[in-house]
């Protein structure tokens, strides 16, 4: 017979109350390591999205998610002509932040050259840009409608199609213009910025004596191309061809001045190790005291419960009853119960988590641990009831 | 004595708490035993050491002296004797009624007597039927199902008998079976007890502290202040008086 389940059909209703509070905090757990592993899938999005062998950015800098990169977009030939890379496309980003509907809008804006790689990896709704200017695919989760409009730097843009969950690292959702229109967005100066600095050359043109209005005009015109020119990527990402050696084509580009070739490893180091380490370790730190809380509760659980049995295992014992019996008992129940609290724990989760703002990753393997280290917080936990089971006396079931 | 020849028997036994000075004796050179199919009180007020004795005989305390035979075998002796599974002793030999009936609630009545089955070893579908059947002889068929706090107090006492006898100890040991319950109910269940004396051939040694349920008892052992100080044998209607 086994007693631990008597005793919780008969206890139903306390224990069915103990266990849901305790799902409850298991369900904290998981969502804990599910946004853990959400942070990494968010930071490793847009990475393999793109699935580029190798990351071409400013000499000297981490790359486009760690920190400022900026890079010629002509770059792109001295690339492709590199022997092993089968392909190379410019990318750039940049978060943007504007209001709408009267909150805060915040997205990602990837702009990528349309004859390359590095746009959306799937089209959900609609259809991928075409032109060159003004049409815009958005992420799932910037809640646009096919044909909506959003004015960015100096245009409005149309939204055209809707990919799925692709986000930069820090969870924003992304969108994708051409790369024209992103560098537009990004570098384009407005009008009156370009007169004042059209007036600004050309005074200080004039103050050369040595000039002729024609040299002068000339000069102007060529200047003012430079400072206006919007031909600046953040990063220009390459595919290699079957069989070629990442190490050699990385080898060759660092040889050349002011550029760092970052291999996909690296860039999902730089992504999941750098930045998002503090977060790892935070979340790690919440999941252990959780935990540790979890185990306290069990603890005292079993410990109550098994206070409220000492006459019970008095009884028993008197009546001849093996330790195995009462330990048995004591043990299946702390058992039961994390298995129950961990099964309202993971339904919860399951139910909720495409509800969660951040993006949650429910992983097997970390379920699967979790339930271990449950069972083990169980086992360990039950010891403080089973201490106290085996230190009751059969006389204590004598008297009234 | 021939001391096989008894369910019990108690030589001297002396039951002392404690060290120098803080020493207690609870029970003193108390000597006595029970036949087969005897039912004998220990009749004492609180205190007197009653419950010692039958914790002493019940293998639950350990005697600082004398000797405790039960069924024949010498468990203690100056102490326990090497070599005796107490615990088995008390699953095999023993059955213990208590004062509160003690039955565990989250049991049926049928479930708190196959628990004392199958610890001594009995498959479920034995335990069941033996079970079903001791409820059944004790007019308890119709409540096999009912958890202790839906049986009245002289049913739950009865489950409790049915446990005690379940694995047919040669000797039931009883705590006061009869100080929960009201005086009709309470002399049923010595009627009861005194019954399966018979019928089981077991020893059965009741404590109580209570003269009016001793009643048709073969003896009875006034007890007090640790020591056995009166037997009486085949004790009449009213036996307080004549104790007293």
């Amino acid at each position: 017979m086994n007693l631990a389940i008597r005793d919780i059909r008969y206890h139903r209703g306390r224990f069915i109350l103990t266990s849901l509070g305790l799902g409850l905090l298991l369900g904290v757990v998981m969502s804990m390591g599910g946004i853990y592993r959400g942070l990494i899938a968010d930071a490793l999005a847009i990475l393999h999205a793109n699935k580029a062998d190798i990351w071409v950015v400013q000499q000297n800098t981490n790359g486009p998610f760690a920190e400022s990169s900026r890079i010629p977009e002509d770059i792109k030939y001295r690339i492709r002509s590199v022997p092993g890379v089968a392909e190379a496309s410019p990318l750039s980003f940049q978060t943007i932040q504007i209001e709408r509907h009267g909150k805060p809008y915040r997205f990602f804006l990837i702009g990528y050259e349309l004859s390359g790689f590095g746009g959306p990896p799937e089209i959900v709704t609609g259809r991928g840009i075409r032109q060159k200017h003004y049409e815009m695919v958005v992420a799932k989760a910037m809640g646009m409608q096919i044909g909506e409009k959003i004015h960015l730097g100096l245009h409005d843009y149309t939204v055209v199609g809707v990919t799925g969950k692709i986000v930069s690292s820090s969870g924003d959702p992304a969108a994708y213009v051409s790369l024209v229109d992103a560098q537009d967005i990004q570098f384009k100066k407005d009008n009156d910025a370009i007169r004042n600095d059209r007036e600004r050359i050309g005074a200080n043109l004039a103050s050369i004596q040595s000039l002729s209005p024609v040299q002068s005009n000339y000069l102007q015109q060529n200047i003012a191309g430079i400072t206006e020119s919007t031909h600046t990527v953040n990063t220009v990402v390459a595919r290699l061809a079957p069989g070629a050696n990442l190490h050699e084509v990385q080898e060759r580009i660092s040889r050349w001045n002011h550029f760092r070739p970052i291999s996909d490893a690296e860039q999902s180091a730089i992504l999941a190790k750098g930045m998002i380490e503090k977060a790892r370790m935070q979340l790690g730190l919440f999941r252990m005291i959780l935990l540790v809380i979890s185990a306290v509760i069990i603890s005292l659980i079993i410990y109550t419960s098994t206070l409220d049995k000492i006459k019970v295992i008095a009884t028993l014992k008197l009546i001849g009853s093996q330790n195995r019996v009462i330990i048995g008992m004591i043990l299946q129940q702390s058992l039961l119960m994390g298995v129950i609290a961990y099964a309202i724990g993971y339904g919860l989760i399951l139910l909720t988590y495409e509800r969660f703002p951040r993006r949650i990753v429910l992983e097997a393997f970390d379920l699967q641990m979790l339930f271990v280290i449950v069972m083990l917080i169980c086992m360990i936990s039950s010891f403080v009831g089973i201490r106290k089971a085996l230190k009751v006396e059969p006389s204590e079931a004598l008297g009234g | 004595m021939d001391k096989t020849m008894y369910s019990i028997a108690v030589e001297k036994l002396t039951k002392i708490y404690g060290k120098d000075e803080t020493a207690v004796t609870a029970i003193a050179d108390a000597t006595l035993q029970v036949k087969p199919g005897e039912l004998v009180a220990i009749l004492g007020p609180s205190g007197s050491g009653k419950t010692t004795l039958l914790t002493c005989i019940g293998l639950i305390n350990e005697p600082t002296h004398g000797k405790v035979v039960i069924d024949g075998t010498t468990v203690a002796d100056e102490g326990w004797k090497g070599g005796i599974d107490l615990k088995r002793m008390r699953r095999e030999k023993l059955g213990f009624i208590f004062q509160a009936h003690n039955l565990i609630p989250f049991l049926t009545a049928r479930e708190n007597v196959m628990i004392a089955l199958e610890i001594n070893h009995l498959t479920k579908r034995e335990a069941d039927v033996r079970a079903t059947e001791l409820l059944t002889s004790l007019h308890l068929g119709h409540r096999l199902n009912n958890y202790p706090s839906a049986l009245s107090g002289g049913e739950a006492q009865r489950v409790a008998i049915a446990r005690a006898l379940a694995n047919k100890p040669k000797v039931i040991l009883a705590d006061e079976p009869t100080a929960a319950l009201d005086t009709e109910n309470g002399k049923n269940v010595m009627m009861l007890l005194k019954k399966l004396a018979v019928e089981n051939h077991s020893a059965i040694l009741v404590v109580t502290h209570d003269h009016r349920m001793v009643e048709g008892f073969d003896r009875i052992f006034q007890v007090n202040d640790g020591r056995i100080i009166d037997e009486m044998t085949n004790a009449p209607a009213g036996g307080s008086h004549e104790l007293g």
